[in-house]
């Protein structure tokens, strides 16, 4: 039995409640069995017909056939009152309550959905323009730099990556590149990354469930983030280990907001 | 006299509401903004409407009618899906803008710093398009993240995380080609370390690099090739790849948990 959400459950007792005149409580009780279900008391309905006296049977179909504005001759002929009504007391009984069961097996849980429009869309529409907001808020005080033009005879030192690739920079730092290659670990780097889902077989989705590999993710994260501000902030000439407040920052990206040399 | 400007305000905008009305009835308003829209005549706010607004918009190739409730918490995403996709069109539309005072010549670096000194707003959107670069690499790396922690890459979402991290990918390469336009001894030297990183690879690196630069170090022929890269070729990746990820966002069910 697929559990249905509470919420769904209490707008059906709601809806039970009324068309049998009974508290909701009572309704709720009933449809998870915990009480005898009311049944409807009231006598079956009986409708009170006037006995209608047709007056006149309709004139015959050849005779209309026969008229030369088919339209308006049987207009004319049918009499205003005829009502088909072909017995004089209606009754209506409750013959059986079927419970509603659906045909097919839902294989899905009953999700609770909410228009996108606009419970998805607003929201949107706000953090597009609160990122914009941003963005030329930060445009507008830092500079972004631009230093000499370039000169392929003039080496910097230290020549650093883009800040992105300063992790591995700082990574690559530690053996002798043309020992370790660069691009075949790379290339078997971004290889794992796209295995992941096919690695972590473990359906579930709770972080209680999945400890180990949080565990992993957070390591990485902690491990290329140490690198990277390492990269950033500790290296200087000659990729030697500088201290940002003695020695200054050599980060170019930043140029014009760290003050430090 | 008082009484009277007060009546000739109101005609003003009788007249002026009348126009808006006749504005509204007309078959050109009607073709542009189709029923369920809130700009047509008589739009009330009713679950029918709601539905049209998506379905009857270019919006349906984005987003379905409804999503699940936990789904739009801004607590579940954070928007930065979302947010990637933002910046991305905010580095394409001052990207273009950047694009009609550049040359990937020798002049490259005059035009940059003529574009900061003597055209409007030059500096404010070169800026723009620098920190919102900044910006995407960091937010596309939090959305991976966010993902990993939901576990949202599990079946049957495999592929989209495969799609995801050639996203990822793309988006570097996106930077890193950018990088060196300005043509100043940032710009040179940080994508000539980058192109060492790769020349020591055995067997292909020197290849690799040769390809990538256009010859044996960064020269004008590799800002050219960096340009066309960066203005032409990685946008129109990307922007095929992004519309599969969003497809397959919506084939997988929406998004996944809640957890
Ligand atoms: C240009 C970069 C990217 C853009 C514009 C983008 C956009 C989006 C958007 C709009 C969503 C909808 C849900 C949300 O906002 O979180 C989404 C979901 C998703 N993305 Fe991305 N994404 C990008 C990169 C990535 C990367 C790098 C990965 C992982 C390696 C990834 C994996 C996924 C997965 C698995 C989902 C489904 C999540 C769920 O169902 O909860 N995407 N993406």
């Amino acid at each position: 039995m697929v559990d249905i959400p509470e919420h769904l459950l209490i707008k059906t007792a709601e809806a039970r409640a009324k068309a049998l005149g009974i508290s909701v409580e009572q309704a709720l009780a009933e449809m998870k069995g915990e009480a005898e279900p009311t049944t409807i008391s009231k006598e079956p309905e009986v409708i009170d017909v006037k006995p209608i006296e047709v007056k006149e049977a309709p004139a015959p179909a050849a005779e209309v056939k026969e008229a030369p504005a088919p339209a308006a001759a049987v207009k004319t002929d049918i009499p205003a009152e005829v009502e088909f009504a072909p017995e004089t007391r209606v009754t209506q009984r409750l013959l059986t309550v079927v419970k509603a069961k659906p045909i097919q097996k839902p294989t899905s849980e009953p999700v609770d959905k909410v228009n996108t429009w606009p419970h998805l869309m607003l929201p949107e529409f706000i953090s597009l323009m609160a990122m914009t907001a941003f963005l030329i808020f930060i445009s507008a005080i830092l500079q972004a730099p631009l230093l000499e033009e370039a000169n392929p005879n003039i080496t910097p030192n230290p020549a650093k990556a883009p800040w992105y690739f300063l992790g591995l920079q700082e990574l690559l730092s530690y053996w002798d590149p043309q020992i370790a290659g660069v691009m075949i670990p790379l290339i078997i780097g971004v290889v794992a990354f796209m295995a992941i889902p096919y690695i972590d077989r473990n359906k579930d989705n709770k972080p209680s469930k999945r400890k180990y590999a949080i565990m992993l993710w957070t390591f990485f994260l902690a491990g290329a983030g140490t690198l990277s501000l390492i990269g950033i902030l500790f290296r200087g000439p000659g990729w030697n280990w500088t201290y940002p407040w003695i020695d200054g920052v050599w980060f170019d990206d930043l140029l014009d907001w760290v003050h430090f040399e | 006299m008082k009484n009277e400007k007060i009546k000739f305000r109101d005609r003003v905008k009788d007249i002026s509401a009348g126009l808006g009305d006749s504005l509204k009835e007309s078959s050109l308003w009607g073709s542009i903004f189709r029923p369920g829209s809130p700009f047509r005549k008589g739009y009330s706010d009713s679950p029918r409407n709601r539905s049209y607004v998506v379905m009857n918009n270019v919006l349906y190739h984005l987003h379905p009618v409804k999503v699940k409730r936990h789904g739009v918490r801004l607590s579940y995403t954070l928007c930065l899906g979302g947010l990637s996709f933002f910046t991305f069109i905010v580095l394409t539309i001052t990207g273009i803008w950047l694009m009609f005072y550049f040359r990937p010549t020798e002049m490259a670096y005059v035009d940059i710093q003529s574009l900061q000194t003597s055209i409007a707003f030059g500096s404010l959107v070169r800026n723009m398009h620098r920190w919102a670069a900044h910006i995407m690499v960091i937010v596309v790396f939090l959305h991976m993240s966010r993902v990993f922690y939901h576990g949202a890459y599990k079946a049957p979402r495999e592929f989209n995380w495969v799609i995801g991290v050639i996203l990822l990918l793309l988006t570097l390469l996106l930077s890193f080609t950018g990088y060196l336009l300005p043509w100043d001894q940032l710009a040179i030297w940080a994508v000539t370390v980058g192109g060492n990183m790769a020349s020591y690879t055995p067997v292909i690196g020197a290849q690799v690099k040769f390809a990538l630069f256009a010859g044996l170090e960064a020269t004008e022929a590799t800002l050219l090739r960096f340009y066309v890269l960066h203005v032409l070729f990685l946008p129109f990746i990307i922007v095929i790849f992004m519309a599969i990820h969003f497809w397959r966002v919506r084939k997988d069910g929406g998004i996944s948990g809640p957890l």
